[in-house]
């Protein structure tokens, strides 16, 4: 007997992954009594209810039939993400006025229409530009423009 | 008259010339996104919430409220202009709306929906006022244990109301649930499930999740199918319907202005079920149902009108109860809880400046949208035209900037990245990620509505249906869920759903 539904098969070993890290690190917390609930009360019930939902979505997924789970796209996936974490990574050391452009730029990445044209290289420096004087000009954000590494 | 007085007090607050700034700004700003296709209300109001935080309270919330309305219509604008709704409420417009747009007839599409939305969401204003106070006060009365079921029968309905399959739903509800336990136990003082981070003992901002759920997993999934969009209207013209389309579009809108209040409170998809009802009850009604589907111009008129006084009248449950009927509500409330303002039954008669500020704002905000849209509109198009590969890293920026600016840290950036993660992965497999916001929303004060409840009752969890009005509510909580239990109901509602898509 095979997995038939993959979607409901995947989604389930979430919540039971999840249901089981929930209950697992709620036994540090007391539980107390229903009249005077503990720390660790509410947690090991909405622990309990998600693994229930888990293990009714694993075991349907081998009766009904479902459809496959479409393809991920890998690049978009890993360069939305990746640059997101970039500029966090870019912020702290060497500031906005490097991690922004490595955002957008790692970013565009991800589309198979972005080219090095003039639109794309105009569109960057008036973002940077705009974001450094409405964010941390105008609205007053804490973010340096040029970070501590570049001696900011 | 108590309720003249009240709105006296809003207009003098709203009209005040700073609040009439924020107004403006709001419903062009929100407009000016909403139109961007690919980004919903949601990504829309998280992006822009940190610039508010500077705000008063009052100001802040009229600009957010104005946003709101502005990213609707402009959602609406994008669904009629190039037939793609940026979210489902809007997905009935883009069905007749773009075949009027494509008959050349784009100008009174738009015109159509700007005159339903203005004269459903001034009714809908008129209900907030009359009948938010009175459910206040029945509200005051609610003890912990009725706010307990209140919030279950709020979740099960969200959970009814939405697409998609019901597990998964209900799972989305407590994984939601889950996420908010994360933070200072307010009782104990331990902090849980904060895995020694300084930075998660206040919990998880929820614009992150929001964010990260919405703008980021949204991007990605935009980005998997990259067709090129044809923008083939350059120029709006004809805006002003004739006498003979007054006469088609006064009926529907009347009707949908009804529909959509009604269903508006509700919680979950109150809105995107306005929009449907009003749909259907218009070609049901209509001499030619045939033209449904070919531009016909009731199609826009009525489910525009629902949807925008369904958004209006949703603020009813978040101002006077504190329970978010839908995500864009509990944006709102986490803005006003990052104001230091506990929404809830209190919020009318303590801050009474900011509800009757805010319900006037509301009509206001209509009569911005109403003469801001109609001159803007060639301003629109060509934003609409702007291509997404120059777009997208534009709202990275803004989601990146937006979210470090919460609490300063880039803690929050790297958070966010995960729940893009996560909500890129729910997406694949099926799982919707409106219910788990508003589990995660409504987790913190359950948990200590409960706790209240059963250290009253000395632990006796009967006290949840011995007492009479909790028990009325989870009792309704039970017969929804059980309803779409119902093999045929079960099979009606996907029915609606696969049409939706």
């Amino acid at each position: 007997m095979g997995i038939r539904n993959p979607r409901d098969f995947w989604a389930g070993a979430i919540y039971l992954a999840l249901a089981a890290a929930v209950i697992w690190i709620a036994r540090d917390y007391q539980t107390g009594s229903t009249a005077r609930m503990g720390p660790g009360y509410f947690p090991t019930a909405l622990g309990s209810i998600l693994a229930l939902f888990g293990a009714v979505s694993v075991g349907r997924s081998f009766l009904k039939p479902g459809a496959p789970i479409e393809p991920i796209a890998w690049k978009p996936l890993a360069l939305v993400l990746g640059s997101t974490v970039l500029f966090g990574v870019l912020l702290d050391r060497l500031g906005l006025l490097v991690a922004l452009p490595c955002l957008i730029v790692v970013s565009s990445l991800a589309s198979r229409y972005t080219r090095p044209d003039l639109t794309s290289f105009a569109a960057l420096f008036g973002l940077v530009a705009f974001c450094i004087l409405v964010f941390v000009r105008g609205l007053g954000v804490p973010m340096p423009v040029i970070g501590p590494w570049l001696g900011g | 008259m108590d309720v003249l007085a009240n709105l006296a007090l809003g207009f003098q607050t709203a009209m005040s010339l700073s609040n009439l700034f924020y107004c403006l700004v709001g419903v062009f700003l929100g407009t000016a996104v909403g139109v961007l296709p690919g980004i919903g209300p949601i990504a829309t109001i998280a992006m822009l919430l940190p610039i508010t935080f500077g705000l008063p309270p009052v100001s802040a919330l009229i600009m957010l409220s104005g946003i709101y309305y502005g990213a609707q219509y402009g959602g609406s604008t994008t669904a009629i202009l190039i037939n793609l709704p940026g979210e489902s409420s809007s997905v009935v417009t883009a069905l007749d709306g773009y075949k009027m747009a494509r008959q050349g007839r784009a100008g009174l599409a738009l015109a159509t929906a700007a005159i339903g939305s203005f004269i459903a969401g001034s009714a809908a204003t008129v209900l907030v006022a009359l009948f938010a106070p009175p459910l206040a006060e029945l509200a005051l009365r609610f003890g912990p244990a009725e706010y307990f079921s209140l919030m279950v029968l709020g979740l099960v309905a969200s959970i009814v109301l939405a697409s998609g399959s019901l597990l998964h739903a209900l799972a989305m509800v407590v994984v939601g649930l889950t996420l908010g336990l994360v933070g200072t136990d307010v009782n104990s003082g331990v902090a849980r499930y904060s895995m020694g981070l300084p930075q998660l003992a206040d919990g998880i901002g929820f614009v992150v999740i929001a964010m990260g759920m919405f703008g980021l997993a949204e991007i990605i999934a935009n980005l998997e199918d990259e067709s090129q969009r044809s923008a083939i209207i350059k120029s709006v013209t004809g805006l002003m319907p004739s006498r003979e389309d007054w006469k088609r579009i006064l009926g529907p809108i009347a009707r949908g202005t009804v529909l959509g209040s009604a269903l508006g409170i509700l919680p979950g998809g109150g809105a995107l079920l306005a929009s449907f009802a009003s749909y259907s009850v218009e070609k049901k009604l209509s001499k030619t149902p045939e033209q449904f589907g070919n531009g016909a111009i009731e199609g826009v008129a009525g489910p525009e009108s629902a949807n925008n006084a369904g958004a209006q009248t949703s603020f009813i449950p978040m101002l006077t109860l504190g329970i978010p009927a839908n995500p864009v509500m509990a944006l709102m409330i986490g803005a006003l809880m990052i104001q230091g303002i506990q929404p809830g039954p209190g919020i009318i008669t303590e801050q009474a400046t900011l509800f009757w500020g805010v319900v006037v704002s509301m009509w206001i905000g209509n009569v911005f949208l109403l003469i801001l849209n109609l001159p803007l509109i060639g301003l629109w198009v060509r934003m609409i035209a702007v291509p997404y590969h120059l777009l997208f890293p534009a709202i990275m920026v803004f989601c990146a900037i937006g979210v470090f600016s919460l609490s300063n840290t880039t803690f929050d950036v790297y958070l966010m990245a995960l729940f893009g993660l996560l909500g890129y992965v729910f997406r694949k497999l099926g799982c919707e990620p409106t219910p788990l916001l508003l589990g995660f929303v409504l987790g913190p004060p359950m948990e200590e509505f409960l706790r209240r409840a059963l250290v009253l009752s000395e632990g006796q969890a009967s006290v949840l249906v011995t007492e009479p009005l909790s028990a009325g509510l989870l009792a309704v909580a039970a017969v929804l869920l059980a309803t779409v239990l119902l093999p045929s109901i079960r099979k009606k509602r996907e029915e609606t759903f696969v049409a939706e898509d």
